[in-house]
C-alpha cells in the first residue's frame, strides 16, 4: 500500500526539487539549448544532401583540415609538456613555486584577443625576437599552445596530488627502477585525466578564436581555420555556409564531450 | 506506546531494505536497534524520524499518525554516526540552533544551553568550533544539540561506532546515566551486541530487512528465537544439531557416560578469562569460555585429552 | 638526479617562452611611447565606452548565472530527478564550444527571420547589434563556472547537517540559508570569479552579435582588435590590453587566494 502523501511531505522537508530543477532547465534552455537548436535547424533545414554539398565546398574542408590537423599537435604536444608541467609543480620544490602555479590559469583569465595581440606582438611583424610567424600556421600554433596550456596541467595535477606514494614505494622495494615505476604505476593512474585533459586541450583547440584572428591573417587554404572561416563566410553574408560548418564544429564538441564523460566512468569502474 | 511502526516496507532500487516490519517501543525505555550491515536497522530508524520516506506502512509517534509528517514536525532528536556537526557555528550556535529557528526569547535560550552543555560536560566550550573538538567531545555536542527542542523520542544511529574503544565504552555509561535523569524514550542503533546488551531495556534484532526477535537483554541471551538471534548475541559454538555456548562447556579429566573426548589444541589467556580450543574425537571443533580460577584449577595444557559436554545447548527446529 | 632538473627547467622553460614573454611584452609595449601616450590612448571616448559597456553586461550577467549556479547545482546533487543527469551534461557544454559556434547560433536565433528575432524586432525589441544581444552570448559563455565549483562541494559536505537541522525544526528555506549556502559559500566565490573574468573577456561570440559601432556596441575585447586593426593605433590597442592583463593578474590573485580558503 503506497504511500503517496508521504512524498510530497519529504519535498517540502528538503527544498522542491521540482521548482529550482523547472526553473535550472528553463534557464538553460532559453540561454544555450535553443540558441543551439536553432543552430542546427537553420543549418541543416536545406536537407542531408543539400547540406554536404554547402559543408563540404574546398575552403570549407581545407579550414576543416587544418583546425583538426593543428589541433592533434597541439593536443600531442600538450600531453607531454602539461605532464611534465603538472609534475614539477607537484613533485618538484624551488622558488617562486607557487607563482608559476598560480600563472598556469593566465591562458584562463586573460581574454583570447589579448592573447592574440600578444602573440602578435612576439612573433609577429615587429617581433621582439625577430621571428616572423605572422599569416604562418606556426603562428597559429603558438596561439593555439598558449590557450591550450593549462588543461593537461590542471587535469593531472590533482591525481598526482592524490596519488598514494606507497604503492611506488612498494614497487621500489620490489626492485622496479624510477623509469618502470612511472611507466608501469603512476602512469596508468594518470592515463584518464590525460586523456581528459587532451579532450578539453582538443576542443577548445579547434574552436579558438580571438587568440588566431590576429597572427593567422585568414589566409584561405594555409591559415584559415574551421572558425575563422565560420566568421568570415558571415561577414560575407553566406549564413548558410557559416551555419554548415558551425553545426560539423559543433558535433566535434559534442562528440569530445561525450568521450571525456565516458572517459570518466571508465576512470572511475574500480571504484564502484 | 511512544512509538510504533506498523508493517514498514522499504525498497532502494531492487534492493529490499525493510520487509513488513513492525515495532512497539514504549515510552520512557531505552530500546536497541541490534543487527549486522545491510539488516535494515538504520533505514527503519530513519522511517521512524521522517528522513526516509517508506514505499508502505505507518509510523506512529505518541500515538498520533506520523507517516505523512516532515522530519521537521515530528519532534523528534536525531543523532548521526558521524555527528553531523554545523562546522561553521560554534559549539553554543549549534546546541541552540533548534531554539534560534524557533524564535525563542535569547534569556531563555541562553539558560537552555547552558544548562545542557553542563549536562553533557562541555561547559566552557562554547565558543569553540566543532573542529576543535574531539570525538567523543563532538558526540556529546551533538546529544546536547538535539536534546535541545525537548524532543519527545530521541533517535541515535551508531552514535558511538566512529570512536576510540575506551571512549565508546564511556560514552555507553554516560549514555545510561542520561537517560536515567532525562527519561526521553530513546531508540539506538548498533551492530555491536555487548553495546545492546549492556546500554538496553529491550532489543530489537534484525536481519535481512526483517525483525528475528523483539526480547529484554536476559531473555534474548537465554532464550534465542532461532539460529541467527543466538549466534549473533553472543558467541557459539555448533555441535551437530546443537549450539553451544562457550561458558556452557564443561570440562573434565574423566569420562562419565555423557562425556565425549576431545583433545586440547590451544590454550588463549586473556586476561580474566581462559578459551580453550579443542578438537573432538569426531573431528568437529568447539572452544569452552572458563573464568581464569576455574581454569588453574583444571589445571589442563596443550595436547591433553580432556571430557567435555554441554551443560546446556539449544537445538532450533 | 639530472632527470628531475631536465624536467624542472625544461617544463618551466616551456612556460616562460609560451606564456610569460608575450605578456610581458604587451606591458613593454603598451608604455612604450611614454606613460603620457598611455593616459591618452586609455582615456579616449571609444575605449571609455567600451569599459563601461562590457562592465554593465558583466555587472548583469554574473549575478544571473551565479544565481543559476547555486540552483542548478542544488538540482544536480540533491535532487535526483531523470533530467538531471541531461542537465548536468548540458552545462558543461559552452566550456567546449567554439565562440563563433555560439555567436552564430544566437544570431540565427535573433535575426530577422530567427525564431525568436522575428517577433522581438517586429515589436521593436533589439537583440542583435545591442546590449541584450551582448548580454545574451555572454551569459552562453560563462554559464558553466559556478555549477562547476558548487557541485562538488555539495557532493562532499553530504546531507547530514541538512538532515540534522530538518530533524531539529528548520524548514527547506531556512536549511538553505543557514546551512547550505555557509557550506558552499567559497565555491560560489571562486565561481563569481571565473565567470566575471569569462564575461569580461569574451571576444568571439559578442563579435558576432553585436556589430561592434565604436562608441555604441563595442565592448573592451572588440575595442582591442578595432584599434589595432582599423585605426593603426597600436598603443591604443595595447593600452586596452593591459587594462583587460590587469584585470586578468587579479583574477588569478582572486583565485590562489580563495582557492586557499576553500581547503
Amino acid at each position: 500500500m503506497p504511500n503517496p502523501g508521504v512524498q510530497s511531505a519529504r519535498r517540502r522537508a528538503l527544498g522542491a526539487p521540482g521548482l529550482s530543477s523547472g526553473i535550472a532547465l528553463g534557464y538553460l534552455s532559453v540561454v544555450v539549448l535553443i540558441p543551439l537548436a536553432a543552430l542546427v535547424v537553420k543549418g541543416t533545414s536545406g536537407g542531408w544532401h543539400h547540406f554536404w554539398q554547402v559543408a563540404w565546398n574546398p575552403e570549407a574542408k581545407a579550414a576543416l583540415e587544418l583546425t583538426l590537423g593543428l589541433a592533434l599537435a597541439v593536443v600531442a604536444i600538450n600531453a607531454v609538456t602539461g605532464t611534465a608541467l603538472a609534475w614539477t609543480l607537484v613533485r618538484d620544490s624551488f622558488p617562486g613555486k607557487r607563482f608559476a602555479n598560480a600563472l598556469i590559469d593566465l591562458p584562463f583569465a586573460l581574454p583570447t584577443i589579448v592573447a592574440g595581440l600578444t602573440l602578435l606582438a612576439l612573433y609577429g611583424p615587429k617581433s621582439a625576437v625577430h621571428v616572423n610567424a605572422a599569416f604562418t600556421r606556426w603562428g597559429v600554433l603558438m596561439a593555439l599552445l598558449f590557450v591550450t596550456l593549462p588543461f593537461v596541467v590542471r587535469t593531472v595535477q590533482p591525481v598526482l596530488i592524490e596519488l598514494d606514494r606507497e604503492m611506488e614505494e612498494a614497487a621500489a622495494s620490489l626492485g622496479a627502477g624510477r623509469l618502470t615505476i612511472f611507466r608501469r604505476i603512476v602512469f596508468p593512474h594518470l592515463l584518464p585525466a590525460l586523456l581528459s585533459g587532451i579532450a578539453l586541450a582538443f576542443a577548445r583547440a579547434i574552436g579558438e578564436f580571438g587568440a588566431v584572428i590576429l597572427i593567422a591573417g585568414n589566409l584561405p587554404f594555409k591559415t584559415e581555420v574551421a572558425p575563422l572561416y565560420v566568421f568570415q563566410r558571415l561577414n560575407s553574408g553566406d549564413t548558410e555556409g557559416a551555419a554548415a560548418l558551425a553545426v560539423l564544429l559543433l558535433v566535434i564538441s559534442l562528440v569530445v564531450l561525450l568521450g571525456i564523460g565516458g572517459l570518466r566512468r571508465y576512470a572511475t569502474r574500480h571504484d564502484r | 506506546m511512544a512509538i510504533t511502526a506498523r508493517s514498514i516496507t522499504k525498497r532502494f532500487g531492487d534492493f529490499l531494505a525493510l520487509d513488513d516490519v513492525s515495532i512497539d517501543v514504549e515510552s520512557g525505555s531505552l530500546t536497541a536497534l541490534l543487527g549486522p550491515s545491510g539488516s535494515g536497522k538504520s533505514t527503519l530508524l530513519r522511517v521512524i524520524a521522517g528522513l526516509e520516506v517508506a514505499d508502505a506502512g505507518d509510523v506512529f509517534i505518541s500515538g498520533k499518525e506520523a507517516t505523512a509528517l516532515a522530519p521537521q514536525k515530528r519532534g523528534v532528536g536525531f543523532v548521526f554516526q558521524h555527528y553531523a556537526p554545523f562546522k561553521h557555528m560554534t559549539v553554543w550556535e549549534n546546541v541552540a540552533f533548534g531554539l534560534t529557528i524557533r524564535h525563542r526569547p535569547k534569556d531563555e535560550i541562553r539558560g537552555r544551553v547552558d544548562e545542557l552543555l553542563a549536562l553533557v560536560q562541555l561547559g566552557g566550550l562554547g565558543k569553540r568550533y566543532p573542529a576543535q573538538l574531539s570525538g567523543g567531545q563532538r558526540q556529546r555536542m551533538a546529544l546536547a544539540r538535539a536534546l535541545a527542542p525537548e524532543p519527545e523520542v530521541l533517535l541515535l544511529d551508531e552514535p558511538f561506532g566512529a570512536l576510540d574503544a575506551r571512549v565508546r565504552v564511556e560514552l555507553r555509561q554516560w549514555l545510561l546515566r542520561l537517560h536515567d535523569e532525562m527519561h526521553v524514550t530513546t531508540i539506538f542503533v548498533t551492530h555491536d551486541q555487548e553495546e545492546a546488551l549492556e546500554l538496553s531495556d529491550s532489543i530489537v534484532v534484525m536481519n535481512r530487512g526483517r525483525v528475528e526477535q523483539v526480547a529484554p537483554p536476559r531473555q534474548l541471551y537465554d532464550e534465542p528465537a532461532n539460529e541467527f538471534v543466538m549466534s549473533f548475541v553472543g558467541p557459539v559454538n555448533k555441535l551437530d544439531d546443537a549450539w553451544v555456548r562457550p561458558h556452557d562447556v564443561e570440562l573434565r579429566h574423566d569420562p562419565n557416560g555423557t562425556t565425549r573426548e576431545a583433545q586440547v589444541e590451544r590454550i588463549v589467556r586473556l586476561g580474566f578469562e581462559t578459551r580453550i580450543e579443542l578438537v573432538r574425537d569426531d573431528g568437529e571443533r568447539l572452544y569452552a569460555q572458563l573464568t581464569r580460577n576455574e581454569a588453574e584449577e583444571l589445571e589442563i595444557e596443550r595436547g591433553d585429552i580432556v571430557y567435555v559436554r554441554a551443560r546446556k545447548e539449544k537445538t532450533f527446529g | 638526479m639530472t632527470a628531475r632538473y631536465v624536467v624542472r627547467f625544461g617544463s618551466l622553460g616551456y612556460l616562460a617562452v609560451i606564456l610569460i614573454a608575450p605578456v610581458v611584452l604587451i606591458f613593454w609595449r603598451a608604455f612604450d611611447q611614454g606613460l603620457g601616450t598611455f593616459w591618452d590612448a586609455i582615456s579616449n571616448p571609444d575605449a571609455v565606452h567600451a569599459l563601461k559597456l562590457t562592465l554593465e553586461v558583466a555587472l548583469v550577467a554574473v549575478p544571473l548565472n551565479t544565481i543559476f549556479g547555486v540552483l542548478c547545482g542544488i538540482a544536480i546533487v540533491r535532487h535526483r530527478i531523470p533530467g538531471m543527469g541531461f542537465v548536468n551534461a548540458v552545462v558543461d557544454l559552452p566550456m567546449a564550444l567554439s565562440p563563433v559556434v555560439v555567436g552564430l547560433s544566437l544570431y540565427l536565433l535573433y535575426a530577422n527571420d530567427g525564431w525568436f528575432g522575428s517577433w522581438l524586432n517586429e515589436h521593436g525589441f533589439r537583440i542583435l547589434f545591442a546590449y541584450p544581444g551582448i548580454l545574451l552570448a555572454t551569459l552562453f559563455v560563462s554559464l558553466p563556472f559556478v555549477v562547476r565549483e558548487v557541485v562538488p562541494v555539495l557532493r562532499e559536505i553530504g546531507t547530514e547537517q541538512e538532515e540534522a537541522a530538518a530533524t531539529l525544526g528548520a524548514g527547506a528555506f531556512t536549511i538553505f540559508r543557514r546551512i547550505t549556502l555557509p557550506a558552499i559559500q567559497w565555491a560560489v566565490v571562486y565561481g563569481v570569479v571565473l565567470t566575471m573574468a569569462r564575461a569580461l573577456g569574451e571576444f568571439g561570440a559578442v563579435a558576432i552579435v553585436s556589430g561592434g559601432l565604436a562608441g555604441r556596441t563595442q565592448t573592451m575585447t572588440q575595442y582591442v582588435q578595432s584599434a589595432y586593426e582599423n585605426g593603426a593605433n597600436e598603443t591604443a590597442a595595447y593600452a586596452a590590453s593591459v587594462v583587460l592583463a590587469t584585470i586578468a593578474i587579479l583574477t588569478l590573485v582572486a583565485m590562489t587566494f580563495i582557492g586557499r580558503r576553500e581547503d
